[in-house]
């Protein structure tokens, strides 16, 4: 009996996380490897807390509080951190395990990031491009620090 | 309309309402620089050295010195995550374990993932091609399973751990059939 209701269970849940499950992860691009202080992701208009372990979407607003500080790696290997008092916005990502191609557009509204260029770049030299409020940077790899005041 | 546009950009240009920023390029882990190109305001930098600066309103590239950078940017940096690393272990002929130079090496390695608070691990292991390929195909999965059964030792959850055995199929020194070659006996553990 109480197999068969662990069995229910599993199935009532595959029914009714299946297809969210199968969503975010087509969504997924990165996860948060290191936080401190006060960091949130927003997605669609929710606030969601960041810890590590948390998935970082296509799309997501990764931001931090004036004692906050966040790092990302990303499925090509790309790591992203951002100090306090930013916000960092994943504009567009993709990326082929097979062939590593793939490009990587990310916005820093304002705040501190620093970039280690992964494996996108190395496969297509300028396929990441960071923005600034005034700048866009063609990333050739490897590794820089941004800041907007 | 175009022109307001650029009209309005100068303006906020003008009287410091637009965000400043600056970017600057720092040494690669492994020694090498890359390449970057900032455009800003129809102005193109092009910083190709370590320490090199672009910054809102400079009209030259500038170079920076390495400890102010690390001392202003130094809550960001501190901040990235841990390097993706790969690692190499042996095992002892015919067996799931390790020879006693990579027993040691483990510790190192362990040493090193507990560092990191949510790692992503895939565990390859392979056989060299003593046997037939079905008895080393469940060789290479006994081995790898043997593996994650030490980082789940430090406490790593096993839903981060993801394992296959390669069997003889990916040598990583070609050799002839049935031929007793130690570097083939291998894991690799790539972490991230």
């Amino acid at each position: 009996m109480r197999r068969m209701l662990v069995a229910g269970l599993a199935s009532a849940c595959l029914v009714a996380f299946a297809p969210a499950a199968t969503a975010a992860e087509a969504q997924e691009v990165g996860q948060i490897k290191v936080a401190s202080g006060e960091v949130h992701i927003e997605r669609d208009g929710q606030r969601i807390a960041a810890a590590p372990g948390v998935k970082v979407n296509r799309s997501d607003s990764v931001v931090t509080g004036r004692d906050g500080s966040v790092g990302i790696t990303f499925s090509d290997n790309s790591l992203l951190s951002a100090g306090p008092g930013s916000v960092l916005v994943i504009e567009r990502y993709a990326f082929d395990t097979t062939t590593h191609a793939g490009y990587f557009d990310a916005s820093l509204k304002k705040g501190t990031l620093a970039v280690v260029s992964g494996k996108i770049v190395k496969q297509s030299p300028g396929a990441m491009r960071v923005r600034t409020p005034s700048s866009i940077m063609g990333v050739r790899g490897t590794e820089f620090l941004v800041r907007v005041d | 309309m175009l022109l307001v546009t650029a009209a309005l950009a100068w303006a906020m240009v003008l009287s410091g309402q637009a965000p400043k920023d600056e970017v600057v390029l720092l040494p690669g882990a492994d020694g090498h620089v890359g390449r970057l190109v900032v455009e800003r305001d129809g102005q193109r930098h092009v910083l190709d050295r370590p320490y090199a600066a672009s910054r809102a309103g400079a009209t030259e590239v500038e170079q920076r010195d390495p400890a102010a950078v690390r001392a202003s940017f130094g809550p960001v940096l501190a901040a990235l995550p841990g390097r993706p690393a790969s690692f190499l272990l042996y095992f002892e002929f015919g067996k799931d374990e390790l020879t006693p130079a990579s027993r040691a090496e483990l510790e190192r390695i362990l040493d090193e993932l507990r560092r990191r608070p949510v790692p992503d691990i895939a565990v390859i292991a392979h056989t060299d091609t003593v046997g037939d390929v079905a008895d080393n195909d469940r060789l290479s999965a006994q081995r790898a399973e043997r593996v994650k059964q030490y980082l789940i030792g430090i406490g790593i959850a096993a839903s981060r751990i993801h394992t296959a055995g390669r069997g003889e199929r990916e040598l990583l020194v070609p050799t002839a059939d049935n031929v007793d070659e130690p570097r083939n006996r291998r894991v690799e553990i790539n972490v991230r």
